[in-house]
């Protein structure tokens, strides 16, 4: 990972919260490298019937946009606000009492004032407020309404994708206000007009062919799984099998595939396989349904659902019970709050019952989907499994909350039983960084990519100071998270303002605790390091 | 948008001030029939029109935001308030973020310090929001007794209780000293911190300008210039039987608050001021995390254009095979 190009930690912490003196409407927008994200690539937008695909980039003058682009994007809004409720209703009701305004963390990074929630919705309400309500149609500027201009359109595009969607704002709206509500559908808009970004459209358009963001073909994932194996085998002595595309396996298990494919998202999966086995679970994964996330997300309403339908057809084609989702954020948040909407009913799959424990999870009775960390919780809790925390001794560990399982779900305790059980040095970071207000990575929801690292940097900085301060306090040398975005985007932030600490899944935690039947000494944890000795991450 | 806003919004409300002035000294019966009744059409017509506008539109996903640990597992303690997983959860919530303004009770301020953000607590505006809410409603209860005869023992307990120190004569409310010191602080807070300012629009500043207006001359009314409130209550009554006699003598103040208070009627309906009517709506706060046990629907659910495992084992076939991979067509 490479920080030649931004300025050193000690210049980028100092942030300014003076406001500019001049008005935020007359104030175009300056990519400023670093701070963008490259333009979706024609061949991504060709592969999903994406409209408007060509070769351009933000910074370039001229867009190529449609002849009638504002006419495009009006209409979009004009349906969306038929369709949405939550849309429109954030459109009428902000009062901008600003309680949003420092709570993000982009703001908080950057100081720039459209970074605060609720002038990034304003960017969009005045257009609202100029085509779709009366005083603004009157008033026009007076009433805080503005044209559709070229200038406008590209605001948009930079602060909806200097967005990542956490919803820590809405915790704090006292109308619930979500400014990702508002993102989403702006993103929406810009798509309409073939304006996105790269990191986005590549990995839903290798997902929509493949199943998975990465492109990984079947023999691909299939040699992946077997990497994972052989690893289990040299740490443990015991030889772990991974069923791919089993018919009438009782569980189907789907989970990022940048587990199974990239450090160190690569060990939580390690610690997946392994529980599994030694529970002897009856599932399998699938190449066609080979990807938990969905990028979609980032991209439109439409794309969730089209990525999202894999998953129950898929569980439908292998004649499975029930599904376990593995350790994913936006995953989740898809999974929690549209897929039954979307794709469902899953009348096919039974209510999940833990063949485990016997245990039967109410809460998933309608989706029939299962938060492997709810699986793992049930085990532990009913002695299942043999655990020895004393092996991650040497780490000392602290929660990072992904944004969507925190907001858009509410898995706080689940996870911190799994900790509380595989290691003996757990310590939380302060409360306004944890739980419903913890901070994004500042990379999610599709911005975690190379050239946007300044403003990833920024973004992330206050979840970077906040573990910064248990590693001081606490000697913390280990971020533990449940999602695989975090797991690729977390490091660099970690390099670049808290270097002494690494980043892990919760289910390597349990890996390297789970006593297995058959196994060998075990020296060393599931990365090679040495368990014995204290203070080596 | 900074001090512009805040002069046209001055130059507004003293333009308001001297027609509610110039209106009250020669045709006051405009204000006291005319101008009132259209307020109060507008009023209701409008805020009714804009609600059942909101119902109407679809809620095509269950997308609450949790703020604390779902119901799940039987020995994991879930908070049936702050991430409720049924109907009763839903009121509850709702409840407290009506009545108590719970989510603006978490309000911080972040500020660097020692190079390190940091997030004090921070209650103000959640305490005087409130307070400026209750006593408006209040307030509002207590200006019953003008339309009403005999007056409800209620509003006469509800009238006692906020007179309770009864100081001066007639005695000061509570509510007014409350009502106006709130208004004043949302007003200064607005245009005093340089953040609040830049995010301000024209339409921010002026309902909070009329509100002061209203409570002002309220109080100057009640305790200063006094109008014959005897006659203001004959006049009230009126309205109601639709009758348009206006008592001689009720004094000028008296329509220039009635004029004030028809602006913010008329306001009313097409400002943010319907987040009155909007927060009962919010999807992210009316909504139960229910959506994996109760399917949620989605009334316009189009359908899209999946890639089918078919077509993708159609393209795969040959290295599933070599991979050993199962295979539907050989």
């Amino acid at each position: 990972m490479s920080f030649a190009k931004i300025p050193k930690p000690d210049e980028l912490i100092r942030v300014k919260y003076d406001m500019p003196g001049k008005s935020w409407m007359n104030t175009p927008v300056d990519f400023r490298p670093g701070t963008w994200s490259h333009a979706g690539a024609a061949k991504n937008l060709t592969a999903l019937d994406l409209p408007n695909p060509r070769a351009w980039q933000p910074s370039d003058e001229d867009w190529k946009l449609p002849e009638n682009w504002q006419a495009i994007i009006l209409a979009g809004m004009k349906e969306r606000l038929e369709k949405y409720r939550s849309f429109r209703l954030f459109m009428d009701i902000c009062v901008r009492c600003g309680a949003c305004a420092d709570k993000c963390h982009f703001y908080i990074g950057t100081g720039d004032p459209k970074n605060m929630p609720v002038l990034r919705a304003e960017l969009i309400r005045s257009v609202y407020r100029r085509y779709f309500t009366t005083p603004g149609r009157i008033f026009g500027k007076l009433a805080g309404a503005r044209d559709l201009t070229l200038d406008v359109l590209k605001e948009w595009f930079y602060y909806f994708y200097q967005c990542t969607e956490c919803r820590r704002c809405a915790v704090f709206c006292p109308y619930g206000i979500d400014q990702a509500e508002i993102t989403m559908i702006g993103r929406e808009l810009l798509n309409l007009v073939g304006c996105n970004i790269n990191w986005v459209v590549e990995p839903a358009a290798n997902c929509f062919r493949t199943g998975n963001h990465l492109g990984i073909q079947p023999g691909g994932m299939k040699d992946m799984l077997e990497f994972l194996t052989d690893d289990i085998e040299e740490r443990t002595g015991v030889r772990v099998e991974v069923p791919l595309n089993k018919k009438g396996a009782e569980i189907l298990f789907i989970t990022p595939s940048a587990d199974y494919f990239a450090d160190p998202g690569t060990y939580t999966c390690m610690g997946y396989l392994m529980l599994f086995h030694e529970l002897g679970l009856d599932y399998t994964m699938s190449t066609y349904a080979s990807e938990g996330g969905n990028f979609g997300l980032f991209n439109s309403h439409e794309m969730i659902k089209r990525l999202n339908a894999k998953m129950y057809a898929e569980a439908r084609r292998l004649g499975v019970k029930w599904i376990i989702g593995g350790e994913c954020g936006h995953m989740w948040r898809v999974v929690n709050q549209y897929m039954d909407t979307m794709n469902g009913p899953a009348d096919f799959l039974e209510v999940p019952v833990s063949p485990v424990t016997g245990t039967r999870f109410e809460n998933a009775r309608s989706t029939k989907m299962v938060h492997i960390c709810e699986f793992t919780a049930d085990v532990i809790r009913n002695g299942k499994i043999r655990l020895d925390p004393s092996r991650n001794d040497h780490l000392r560990i602290t929660f990072h909350d992904s944004c969507n399982p925190a907001r858009a779900m509410g898995l706080f305790d689940e996870p911190r039983y799994i900790i509380n059980n595989t290691c003996n040095y757990f310590f939380e970071m302060r409360e306004d960084a944890i739980r419903e207000k913890t901070f994004c990575c500042g990379a999610g929801a599709g911005l975690g990519n190379d050239e946007n690292m300044e403003m990833r940097m920024r973004g992330g900085m206050p979840r970077a100071m906040a573990v910064k301060e248990v590693h001081e306090k606490y000697g913390v040398n280990r971020l533990a998270c449940i999602c695989a975005v975090d797991r690729a985007t977390l490091p660099p932030l970690m390099e670049y303002w808290v270097p002494d600490v690494s980043v892990m899944g919760v289910h390597e935690l349990l890996g390297n605790a789970l006593v297995m039947k058959g196994e060998n000494e075990r020296p060393t944890d599931l990365r090679g390091y040495p368990i014995k000795e204290t203070g080596t991450p | 948008m900074g001090i512009r806003s805040l002069i046209i919004s001055f130059i507004f409300i003293i333009s308001l001030l001297s027609a509610g002035y110039a209106l009250g000294t020669f045709a006051p019966w405009l204000t006291a029939s005319l101008i009132f009744y259209a307020a109060f059409a507008v009023f209701f017509a409008g805020f009714i029109y804009r609600v059942i506008k909101w119902a109407l539109i679809p809620v095509p996903f269950r997308i609450p935001v949790t703020c604390s640990q779902q119901k799940s597992l039987d020995w994991i303690n879930a908070s049936p308030i702050e991430n409720p997983s049924g109907k009763t959860g839903v009121f509850l919530r709702m409840a407290s973020e009506i009545i108590l303004f719970r989510s603006l009770f978490r309000n911080s301020h972040t500020r660097m310090y020692e190079d390190r953000p940091v997030y004090g607590k921070d209650t103000a505006l959640w305490l005087f929001g409130l307070l400026f809410h209750a006593s408006m409603l209040i307030i509002v209860i207590r200006h019953l007794r003008f339309f009403i005869e005999p007056v409800p023992a209620v509003i006469n307990k509800l009238s006692a209780w906020d007179g309770m120190f009864e100081l001066g004569v007639p005695t000061i409310y509570l509510s007014d000293i409350i009502f106006t010191v709130s208004a004043i602080y949302l007003f200064m807070r607005r245009a005093a911190v340089s953040r609040l300012r830049y995010i301000s629009l024209v339409q921010d500043y002026i309902p909070l300008l009329l509100i002061i207006s209203v409570a002002g001359t309220g109080i100057l009314m009640r305790h200063i210039y006094k109008v014959d409130l005897l006659k203001v209550k004959e006049l009230a009554t009126g309205w109601i039987s639709f009758s348009m006699a206006l008592p001689e003598g009720i004094g000028l103040l008296f329509f220039v608050h009635l004029f004030c208070v028809c602006a913010l009627l008329l306001w009313f309906p097409l400002s943010k001021l319907m987040h009155m009517g909007g927060v009962f709506l919010s999807p992210t706060r009316n909504l139960a995390n229910s959506n994996r046990a109760i399917r949620h629907i989605n009334p316009w659910n189009a359908p899209v254009k999946a890639h089918t495992y078919e077509e993708y084992e159609d393209e795969f076939r040959e290295k599933m095979k070599s991979a050993g991979l199962p295979v539907e067509k050989e």
